[in-house]
C-alpha cells in the first residue's frame, strides 16, 4: 500500500451550495414575517418623503398647501396611508420588542428585565404620540 | 463600501429606526388619515406655517425626515441582498440606497434652512 499523496490545490475547492429560490422567504411563515418586517422600511422612507413634500407645500403658501391636501384626499394616498399605518405599526412593535435584545441595559451590574426595557419604549411612544397630537390639534 | 463607514451606517440605521418607531404612527394617523378624511379638524396652513417656523420644529423635522431615510437605506440594502440574492450588485445597491437618503436629507436641510 503506497502512502496517499497529498497535493495542495492553489484555489479553494468550490463549495457545494444548494440553489435557493428567490422566493425562499415564502417557504415559512417566520421567513415571510422577517421579510415583511424588513420591508416596512419602504413605507418609512415614503412617509418621510411625503412629510418633506408637505413641509415644502406649507412653506410655499396656501395654494400649494391646498393642492397638497387635495392629493392627500385622493383614494391613492388614502390607500397608501392605510397600508403605511399598518407597516409603521408593525415596525414600531417589532422594534420595541427587539430593543431589550439589541441594547442590554444594566443597573448596578444587574441586567434590567426585557419587559421593562420594552415597556419604557412603549411609554415613550405613548408620550411622544400624545405630544405630537397635542401640538397638531390644539386650538 | 469602506469598512470604517459600517459602524456609522449601522448607527444611523438604529437611530433612524427608533425615530420612525416612536413618531411615525401618530403622524401617519393624523396627517395621512384623520385630517384628509375629516375625522379631526386639520390645522390651517397658517397654523402649520407658524409651527414649522419655530427653530425646534425645524430641527425636529430634519431629524424626522433624514434619519429614517438612512434607516431605510441600510435595511433595504440588506433586504435586496438577501431577498433577491443580488450580492453581485453590492456596490451599485449601496450607492443608490445611501445616495437617495443623502439626497433626501440634503433637500430637507435646504428646505428647513432657507424657508421663510
Amino acid at each position: 500500500m503506497s502512502a496517499p499523496v497529498h497535493q495542495y490545490t492553489l484555489h479553494h475547492p468550490k463549495w457545494y451550495r444548494r440553489r435557493v429560490s428567490v422566493w425562499w422567504w415564502l417557504e415559512r411563515r417566520s421567513y415571510a414575517r422577517f421579510v415583511l418586517r424588513e420591508l416596512t422600511c419602504v413605507f418609512v422612507a415614503l412617509f418621510a418623503l411625503v412629510t418633506l413634500w408637505e413641509v415644502r407645500a406649507v412653506v410655499q403658501g396656501p395654494e400649494a398647501h391646498a393642492r397638497f391636501l387635495t392629493w392627500l384626499r385622493s383614494p391613492f394616498f388614502l390607500g397608501f396611508h392605510a397600508v403605511a399605518l399598518l407597516a409603521v405599526l408593525f415596525h414600531s412593535i417589532t422594534w420595541f420588542n427587539l430593543a431589550p435584545k439589541a441594547m442590554v441595559v444594566r443597573l448596578k451590574g444587574k441586567r434590567m428585565p426585557d419587559a421593562l426595557v420594552a415597556g419604557a419604549n412603549y411609554a415613550a411612544f405613548a408620550l411622544l404620540s400624545a405630544a405630537v397630537a397635542f401640538l397638531l390639534l390644539r386650538r | 463600501m469602506a469598512r470604517s463607514l459600517t459602524p456609522l451606517l449601522w448607527l444611523l440605521f438604529s437611530v433612524g429606526g427608533t425615530v420612525a418607531a416612536l413618531l411615525f404612527p401618530v403622524h401617519v394617523v393624523l396627517l395621512g388619515l384623520a385630517f384628509p378624511l375629516g375625522w379631526l379638524a386639520a390645522p390651517s396652513q397658517e397654523a402649520l406655517h407658524a409651527l414649522i417656523r419655530h427653530p425646534l420644529t425645524r430641527i425636529y423635522l430634519f431629524v424626522f425626515v433624514s434619519l429614517p431615510l438612512f434607516h431605510w437605506a441600510h435595511r433595504f440594502r440588506y433586504t435586496l441582498y438577501d431577498g433577491l440574492q443580488l450580492k453581485h450588485l453590492t456596490q451599485l445597491i449601496a450607492v443608490i440606497c445611501y445616495g437617495t437618503a443623502l439626497l433626501g436629507a440634503a433637500v430637507a436641510a435646504y428646505t428647513l434652512v432657507t424657508m421663510s
